[in-house]
Order: structure tokens, then sequence, then C-alpha cells
């Protein structure tokens, strides 16, 4: 759920098992299959409303540690500013699941499917793929340890406007005063349109709308402060690109320059940005 | 930073204590593990003589040892000298050749508490500091039956703290390393321009914590008066993975307790726990966590705002009620701040785990005693398939063990203070320092 950030390695997934939870109704009797589990919120795949439509289920447990008034509340807040985040951004025409159905006293949440992959996958796909092409071209000679995918990206004109779709939707969010408070690139999906569906059999994977996902530690700032929020938003994104591939990071380049041109303001995101590099994304306590 | 040279006067206070302390040590005082009762509430009431009985000019004609290069005896025997706050801490340590796994000689403290409403002021603090440090430092010695020889290294707190305690432990450590010959370890100095100054209280308290209680690489939970972070120890450093935003977890509690004029002995935060085990009221407090961060100085304004409807001497319609109509007592208030205030802390701790993978939780520092807390931090690690590891109160709490340990530590990798560097600051973060003894 937090961003990652302070680790320079990803870390191993958890290895851990939960104790089951029973799964409030309507879905207590439903096959769900997890998909992923955070701190905060399990994560299903099921239908909602009619057997086809794919759907995620969103459930924040209760936590037996915590007072249950305060769960309750906490629950209900947290889930409601979710969702209300969601529908708002959504209408603002920024490409983000739909809310399908909640209930804050159980704490679920439906969203829309939304098919596709994430962009970590699209990422590491395509240094796959480049990597290939590069030893397939090398042919005979010793293969070369770290090909030079910077070299590369000036043809790949594919996934550079890739990176633009990803600047440009950050930027909308960010420019209707939404910081979204975990921008991984796991939380990034692209899903294919009906036209890309036609050209994936031609192996041009990188169309698509960017959708983004997991707004659980969104916020809406209105103040002084959403310069810093927004940059951090940024920072976490580019920290995600750097481990995916060291070489990836210039790619990040290419965020940022749709980013700065997307909205008023940006600009001074991009300064901050810098200062919040230098410190990482703790603010010094010095003062 | 102070200045290597003290006054003169200071100095002579530590040489006319150093000759008369035998006197004034508690001599019902045995075993290992003492803590020195309190027998002086107020450090001006201390009779602190103000002519000096001997010449202080002695101590700088002493030529301190300079081979301060570890010997291979074993085993080696640290003594640490703790203040950063209103605790004086001396505490003597020996690591045995073999292991790392230190074995306690000695560890005494002495609080200085203030009357109730209100706080330890740096300066009274300081005072106190001034009178207790030689005559537990006697009786450390005294204690655990070691002789001046016998100890290798003299540690001290760097920081972060407050300043003058700091000071006057630091001053107390530099004239003990003169007049001993022994050397000093305060800083960690092998990190370069970056280690200006170290957090040797920070990961001092984490070592202790991970030696005593034997928990492979855990999510760390530090909490203190001071102090309030979520760290992880990865590639020589420790990380720090949450932390407040504002005040500390403890200076959140312990100025509750002021607002309730909630007595300070023994310590604050014990006697709002004991306080809220009466409470059944939960009140709405504002709960601030925000990502792995979290918020404490606004929670305390608003429990400050609500203690006010607890006067009795206001009309019953003014009190601060429940929703049912029952007044609202201290209890509850205590109950309240603490469930509200823990249950962030337990989870921004569970964020962390969930982030780097780890079932295990170890939670150090003063308020790490806190029954409560570490309850509710055994229900998150069960539910998460781990466990959590606590220190007991003589560990929790700020003790000289804890720098005696570290010191040692470092000192064994071959760092010392020199003593021109060996000043004190009072803010430093946890991942500054360079952590040479571990993998």
């Amino acid at each position: 759920m937090a961003p990652s950030v302070d680790t320079p390695d990803p870390p191993p997934p958890p290895t851990l098992t939960r104790t089951p939870h029973t799964l409030p109704a309507p879905f207590t009797n439903s096959s769900l299959s997890v998909l992923t589990q955070g701190a905060e919120a399990l994560v299903y795949r099921t239908t909602f409303l009619t057997p086809n439509t794919p759907c995620v289920l969103k459930y924040r447990p209760p936590k037996p540690y915590r007072h249950p008034t305060l769960d309750k509340r906490l629950t209900k807040a947290r889930l409601l500013a979710e969702a209300r985040v969601l529908v708002r951004v959504r209408k603002e025409g920024i490409k983000v699941p739909a809310v399908l159905g909640g209930d804050w006293e159980n704490g679920w949440l439906v969203l829309e499917w939304v098919g596709g992959s994430t962009v970590r996958r699209v990422l590491d796909g395509w240094v796959e793929s480049v990597q290939r092409r590069l030893a397939d071209a090398e042919g005979g000679r010793e293969q070369v340890e770290q090909p030079d995918l910077e070299a590369q990206v000036g043809g790949e004109e594919e996934i550079l406007d890739l990176m633009r779709r990803i600047g440009r939707a950050v930027g909308k969010l960010h420019g209707i005063g939404v910081v979204h408070g975990d921008l991984t690139t796991s939380n990034l999906m692209l899903r294919p349109t009906p036209k890309a569906n036609v050209a994936e059999k031609t192996g041009q994977l990188l169309d698509g709308d960017i959708v983004l996902i997991d707004f659980g530690l969104a916020s809406q700032t209105t103040t002084q402060q959403q310069d810093e929020d927004r940059a951090v938003d940024l920072y976490v994104l580019e920290r995600a690109f750097a481990a995916t591939h060291p070489s990836a990071e210039p790619l990040f380049q290419e965020v940022l320059k749709e980013y700065g041109e997307s909205y008023n303001g940006a600009k001074k995101v991009l300064k901050r940005l810098a200062d919040v590099r230098l410190r990482g994304r703790k603010r010094s306590m010095l003062g | 930073m102070t200045t290597v040279h003290g006054k003169s006067d200071r100095l002579s206070i530590y040489n006319f204590i150093f000759a008369q302390s035998d006197y004034l040590i508690d001599k019902t005082s045995h075993g290992h593990d003492l803590i020195v009762p309190s027998h002086t509430r107020d450090p001006r009431k201390l009779s602190i003589p103000s002519t000096a009985p001997l010449n202080c000019s002695t101590i700088y004609t002493r030529t301190p040892n300079t081979t301060y290069l570890p010997s291979p005896k074993a085993p080696m025997i640290a003594l640490g000298l703790e203040g950063s706050a209103n605790k004086i801490g001396i505490g003597l340590v020996s690591h045995p050749s073999t292991s790392k796994s230190p074995i306690v000689l000695a560890n005494l403290r002495h609080t200085y508490n203030s009357p109730a409403g209100t706080g330890f002021l740096p300066k009274d603090t300081a005072l106190h500091h001034r009178a207790w440090v030689v005559r537990l430092i006697k009786q450390c010695l005294h204690q655990a039956n070691v002789k001046v020889e016998d100890v290798d290294v003299i540690c001290y707190t760097k920081g972060p703290g407050m300043g003058a305690p700091l000071q006057s432990v630091a001053l107390a450590a530099r004239t003990v390393s003169l007049l001993w010959g022994k050397p000093l370890v305060g800083v960690n100095h092998c990190v370069g321009p970056l280690a200006q100054a170290d957090t040797m209280r920070i990961y001092t308290d984490i070592e202790m914590g991970r030696s005593i209680t034997r928990a492979s690489n855990p999510v760390v939970l530090y909490v203190s008066g001071g102090n309030t972070q979520v760290i992880a120890y990865s590639s020589h450093r420790y990380r720090i993975f949450g932390e407040t935003l504002d005040i500390a977890i403890g200076n959140c509690i312990d100025r509750f307790a002021r607002t309730l004029m909630i007595p300070n002995d023994p310590f604050p935060g014990y006697n709002v726990e004991q306080l809220a085990k009466k409470g059944k009221n939960l009140v709405d407090l504002p709960y601030a966590v925000k990502g792995m961060d979290a918020s404490f100085s606004g929670i305390l304004a608003a429990a400050d705002l609500l203690a006010k409807g607890l006067d009795e001497e206001l009309p019953v319609e003014k009190r601060l009620k429940t929703e049912e109509g029952e007044l609202v007592t201290r209890e509850d208030m205590c109950f309240s701040l603490q469930e509200t205030v823990y249950a962030m802390l337990v989870e921004i701790t569970e964020r962390a785990m969930a982030h780097v993978g780890s079932s295990q939780v170890l939670v150090v520092g003063g308020v790490g005693s806190n029954e409560r807390l570490q309850q509710m931090m055994g229900l998150m690690a069960r539910d998460r398939g781990g466990n959590v590891f606590a220190t007991d109160e003589r560990f929790c709490i700020d003790n000289g063990i804890m720098i005696a340990h570290a010191g040692l530590l470092e000192y064994e990798t071959g760092i010392t203070t020199r003593l021109e560097d060996s000043g004190v600051t009072q803010r430093f973060r946890t991942d500054e320092v360079y952590v040479g003894w571990r993998q």
C-alpha cells in the first residue's frame, strides 16, 4: 500500500498467511480469487450485479487490535473517501475504475474491472524484448552484459508515446487538485483499446489508455501543501521506474516533460521535485 | 557544540563529588539492574558546594592514553553515560570476545521528576544530571565489582536530545576519560562529512533490543518521549519508513498528563496507562495517519480542548458527556488517547511490515513498555503470522547500557572520538549513521 521509496531493492513478496476472513454478504459464498493483500485491504476478483460483469472487490477486514468504535469510524471514513475521490476524478474525465457499489458498515467497495496489465509488467516486457532484440542483432559476437537501452529509446516511438500518456494522466489528476499518494507503476494500468486488440496480434502492445488505480491513499488537497504532495507523487513514480530497470529511468524524463505541459503550475511542481530528490521522500527534521 | 574545557568551577564540583560521593550512595542497593530511587524531586535542593576542595589543574596535567586501539584482551568493558532527557543512566557492559551478545554488569538510573503539571526544563535537568553523575558512576563500578583499570572505553550520548542535559553528561564523560586515561566513543565518524553527527541514542536502543530479544531483522518501532519512527535495517543503515510529522508520541502523552495534572513519578506515561485501564468510554479524537507517517500534535490539541470539559466546577450541562449522556471521566480521556494514538502506531507499523515483507516487530523506547501497545502490536503481528518483541522497562527507558553497548560495538570496529570532537548535537536522524558492525 505504501510508497516504495526507501529500499534499494524491491522486497520479496510476503510469505505470510493471514487468518482467512469471512467475507460479508453478499460475497460470503461466492468464489473469489485474491489479487493482492495490502496492509489495509484484501483485493479480490469477482462478479457483481450480473454473473458476467467482472469486478474488483476491495474488502477492509476489521482490525482486532483497534477499538471497535474506532475501527468502524476509520473503515467508513476511508472507504467513503476513496469512493468520493474515484467518483470525482472520473467525473473530470480521468480514466479510473468506476465505483459499482459499496457498504461502509461492512467495509467493502466494488469497482469496475480494468483489463490489460500494469505499466510495471508492460515495462518489464518491453525491457526484455529490447534485450532480446539486441542479443539477436549481436549475432555471433559475444553478448553484451548491459544492452544500451538508452540508445534504443530514441528509436522507440511507441514507448515514448506511452510515457507521454502517463505524464498526461498524472498531470490531469494533479491539475484537478487530487494527489494519488501511492503512485507506483503497479498502480498504473494500460487498458488496451479495442483498436489495440487488433494491433496486439501484430505485436504492438504499447497502445491503450492509462487507467489509474488504488486511490486508498489519495487526498484532495487545496492549499500550499499541494506542491509538496504532488512532487512526492512524482518522486515515488520515478523510484518505481528506477526499480524496474536502471535503463528505464531515461524514459521517465519523457513523463516529466509531458507532465510539465499538462497544467498550470506543473513547472513549479517539477522544481519542487528537485528538492524532494535531494533529501529523499522524508523532510529533514532540522530547524 | 560544547568546548572541551569546561569552566573550572564545574570541574571542581566533579572532583568534590568524586571525593565525597561514597557517603551519598544508596547503600541498600544490590544486584545488577538497580534503579536508584528518587531521593530528590527538585534539583535545586541538592547541596552542591561552590568552593573547590581540589585543584582542578591536576586534571589537565594528566596525559591521556593515546594508544586507543582495542587491545585483544577479553572481555572488553564499556562504561556508558546517557543523559539526553530527564533521566541519567550509567551502565557497564562487557562483551565477551567470542560473541557479541553483551553482559550487563550494572545498570543504574536516576530520574528528574518535575512537579505534576509541569515539564522538565533543560537547565534544571542539567543540574540534576550534574549532581548525580559521579555518584552513579561510582556506584556502578562498585556494584559490578569492576576496577577503573578494567574499563576499556567511555561511551556517552552525543545526541539527539536536550542540549543542556546532553552537555552536562558529555562533560562528565570527557572528564572521566581524561581522569582515567580511557578512550571516548560518542560519535560515529566513519561516514565522513555526512556523519557530522550521529544518532547514537536511537540505534543503540535498537541494537540493545536486537540482542536482548534475539529477533532477526524485524521492523522496529521506536517510540519514546522524543522519537516516533518505524525503522527497518538495510545495507548498513537503519532506514526510516515512517515517522511522526510533528511531536513524538511520548511527548503527546506526557503533555496530556500535564493537562490533567497527572503526576510525573515514576513517569507520566505509566500513570496515564494506569488510569486508562479504568476507562471505558471512547471519546472521538482525531486520527492522523498519512501513508506511513503519523501526526500527534492535532490529537493533543483536541484532547486538551476536550479535557476542559472535565472540570468538576463546570455546571453539569456544560461538562463533557458521551453520546449516552454519561459524564466523561479522566480515565475515559486517558483510555481514548491511548486507544487512538496506539492504533495509529500499530497501523503504520503494519504498513511497513507489509512493505518489507517482515512478520516480526520489535518495539523499543520508553513508550514501548506500555502494556496496551504491546498487546495491540501482538494482535496485529498474530494476524500477519508473526510475533512482537519488546524489551522490559529496564531497557525500554533511557539507560546507560544501550550507550555502553553501541559504543563498544563501534570501539570494536576501531572507532573512537577525539576529545576535540566530543561535542553534542541536539538533532540527528537515525539513517545518518553508518552501521559498520552488522551485515
